[in-house]
């Protein structure tokens, strides 16, 4: 009991909203909820809900790029698109067999990590900080789209694989569990569900521990002011990359799951629009909290869809709409504010909350 | 081919690419170094100068004028969002980032909603001529020419007019200037109509040259941003002096491999200069004076 008491310590502090047995036995059902949620489903639902989670780590990375290092990266997109270019590589050219999708998992989202630790030295390290971080990682990954989008051409292969420019590549294995008597494909239907649920409670708890470690506590001090963060000792540089390193790695998760998923990846999943959707969900929810975060990019990408089905031209001018009226009204997140609200008559004010 | 064909050619390239740089530069430059302001519906204000230029042109209006026209619908444009959004949040620089985004998004799918995917465009005038084996347009040295103009008539605006010095002096110290009598919210939404009738005009300049889509500011945004980036926060020590450098870098890698090669060329160059001048060209030169 103790030890488990200890665990749970790890997992909340001043960094993330929610407390408590109250909040983890919220937690519990909740995810009990999800778990029992197939039984009451068709396929086709659950691989629909395995789309949305699918986004959520990429939502989650920028949440811990931006809300907690309060570095805006524009450049999410890019790294899913790495990974999910990746995935497909390795994949079309070994095959399945023997668990290697998951070795392509891993290796292709090291490559979105070596990418952005690159591109991270450049910027943290040339103490790029504000709007320029935000303006170049953009071009960054408006000039990988345009690369993408040119290699039609039969020269632009890598083994087997064709980039196919503009086309994107598909038929890419999607992702394989070895099993004696036969290995099970996750096709996105229930077994992907679970896999994908699983990685997304680990991704979230383990997030948990990190921003409320020493590591996600400086973090924030470096959000408030760099330069006193800087005068108490920390090399800002080492945490900001740090970051935006984690963050890549989430974002080539969301890549990789969304390319085994539905087979395919585009050039335009890098683009402009897309790379302003996850600005869309993590500033929506609430970008300060990984919990809103999470909440908001379901809720988000929930109401895109609904409205997708009667228009997807319309939807995007919303979620245009959406932004700038949360920038605007709620600073700190729609689902933030009203967590807030909710929150209010349960807890007692610590000192320290803002 | 002897000497002279071939410097005239690579001159004509160079100050093609001088021209889109400072064209799509100048109105985010302003923007951004007047108010520390970075405005990523730029694309949007260049997209929709382009549109207005064209319908103007398609009603009979001779093209000069149209461009006119079409920079200052852009502007009223500008001064509407100003009025409506940026004013709210001068103090949250990245908000304004976010909430310009959303104003991207906004106007690029309502463009597509409202006019359609595509708009016919108006053919290139002014024709060609020819220097050694190859020809030229004669608009793209027209465009160079409004290049170095827009820039003379920025340092004009900003150096010897009555608006120039209240906007300089709003910029430096904003509650001495407002103490002085000036309207430092009117200085601040006139300079950012200002950046948006320049993105207009640099829209209906290029508009003949281009297929006019809703998503054609986006291929106006790369070069503008990496533009700004190195060149910081001043228009005339910074945009000018970068777009001449990233011109030389762009020409070179576009002749030789093609337009991506240029805009990759460009990234990797901008990528290096922010590592080592950090607060672009301007500020290096800045410091050096100081």
């Amino acid at each position: 009991m103790n030890a488990l008491s200890r665990f749970f310590s790890r997992l909340e502090g001043p960094q993330t909203l929610g407390r408590g047995p109250g909040f983890w036995i919220g937690f519990l059902v909740v995810l009990a909820g999800a778990c029992a949620y197939p039984l009451f489903s068709d396929g086709y639902t659950v691989g629909n809900t395995v789309y949305f989670f699918t986004w959520i780590f990429m939502a989650l990375g920028l949440c811990l790029i931006w809300g907690y290092g309060g570095a805006l990266s524009f450049g999410q997109t890019a790294f899913f698109g790495i990974a999910g270019y990746s995935y497909g590589i390795l994949t079309i050219n070994f095959g399945a067999a023997y668990g290697f999708t998951f070795v392509a998992l891993l290796i292709a989202i090291g490559i979105a990590a070596l990418f952005a630790a690159l591109l991270g030295y450049f910027l943290f390290f040339g103490r790029i900080s504000g709007v320029f971080l935000g303006i170049v990682t953009l071009s960054v990954t408006l000039v990988l789209e345009r690369f993408m989008a040119q290699t039609a051409g039969p020269e632009w292969k890598i083994g087997a694989a064709r980039l196919n420019g503009f086309n994107g590549m598909s038929n890419m294995p999607p992702l394989t569990v070895p099993w004696p008597g036969g290995d099970i494909v996750l096709f996105p239907d229930v077994q992907l569900y679970y896999v994908v649920l699983g990685l997304l409670v680990l991704v979230y708890l383990g997030l948990r521990i990190l921003v409320n470690s020493p590591f996600g506590n400086v973090l924030v001090a470096i959000r408030e002011n760099p330069e006193r963060a800087e005068m108490l000792g920390y090399d800002i540089r080492k945490y900001q990359l740090g970051t935006f390193v984690i963050g890549a790695a989430l974002a080539g998760l969301s890549g990789v799951l969304y390319t085994s998923w539905g087979q395919y990846i585009t050039p335009s999943s890098m683009g402009m629009t897309a790379a302003a959707l996850p600005i869309v969900w993590v500033a929506v929810g609430g970008r300060s909290d990984l919990t809103t975060t999470l909440v908001g990019t379901l809720t988000v990408l929930a109401v895109f869809q609904a409205l997708t089905i009667h228009g997807s031209q319309y939807a995007l001018v919303v979620m245009g709409i959406m932004l700038v009226l949360t920038v605007l009204l709620a600073p700190r997140g729609l689902i933030y504010a009203l967590a807030r609200l909710i929150a209010r008559p349960f807890t007692k004010r610590q000192p320290g909350d803002a | 081919m002897d000497v002279g064909t071939l410097a005239f050619s690579a001159l004509y390239q160079f100050g093609d690419a001088f021209a889109f740089l400072v064209l799509s530069a100048c109105g985010l430059a302003v923007i951004f170094g007047m108010m520390g302001v970075i405005n990523l519906a730029h694309g949007e204000f260049i997209m929709c100068g382009a549109y207005v230029t064209v319908s103007a042109a398609h009603a009979g209006v001779p093209l000069p004028l149209a461009i006119l026209i079409g920079a200052l619908v852009s502007a009223a444009v500008g001064a509407l969002v100003e009025i409506l959004i940026i004013r709210h949040l001068y103090d949250r620089p990245l908000d304004t980032i976010v909430a310009t985004w959303g104003l991207s998004l906004i106007f690029t799918q309502g463009t597509l909603i409202v006019l359609g995917s595509t708009m016919a465009g108006v053919g290139t005038p002014f024709g060609s001529f020819t220097v050694g084996d190859y020809s030229y347009s004669l608009y793209r040295l027209v465009l160079c020419g409004m290049a170095v103009l827009v820039i003379a008539g920025l340092y004009a605006l900003f150096n010897w007019t009555r608006f120039g010095v209240m906007a300089r002096a709003t910029i430096q110290v904003p509650h001495m200037a407002a103490a002085l009598g000036i309207d430092t919210r009117l200085v601040y939404s006139l300079t950012f109509a200002l950046g948006a009738g320049l993105a207009g005009l640099a829209g209906g300049l290029y508009a003949p040259t281009m297929t006019l889509v809703p998503t054609m500011g986006t291929t106006f945004i790369m070069e503008a941003f990496v533009t700004v980036v190195v060149g910081g926060a001043d228009v005339f020590l910074g945009t000018a002096p970068a777009a001449a450098v990233l011109a030389v870098v762009k020409a070179t890698m576009t002749s030789w491999y093609g337009q991506l090669a240029g805009q990759i060329g460009l990234l990797i160059a901008v990528i290096v200069v922010i590592r080592v001048l950090p607060r672009g060209i301007s500020g290096f030169l800045l410091r050096e004076r100081a």
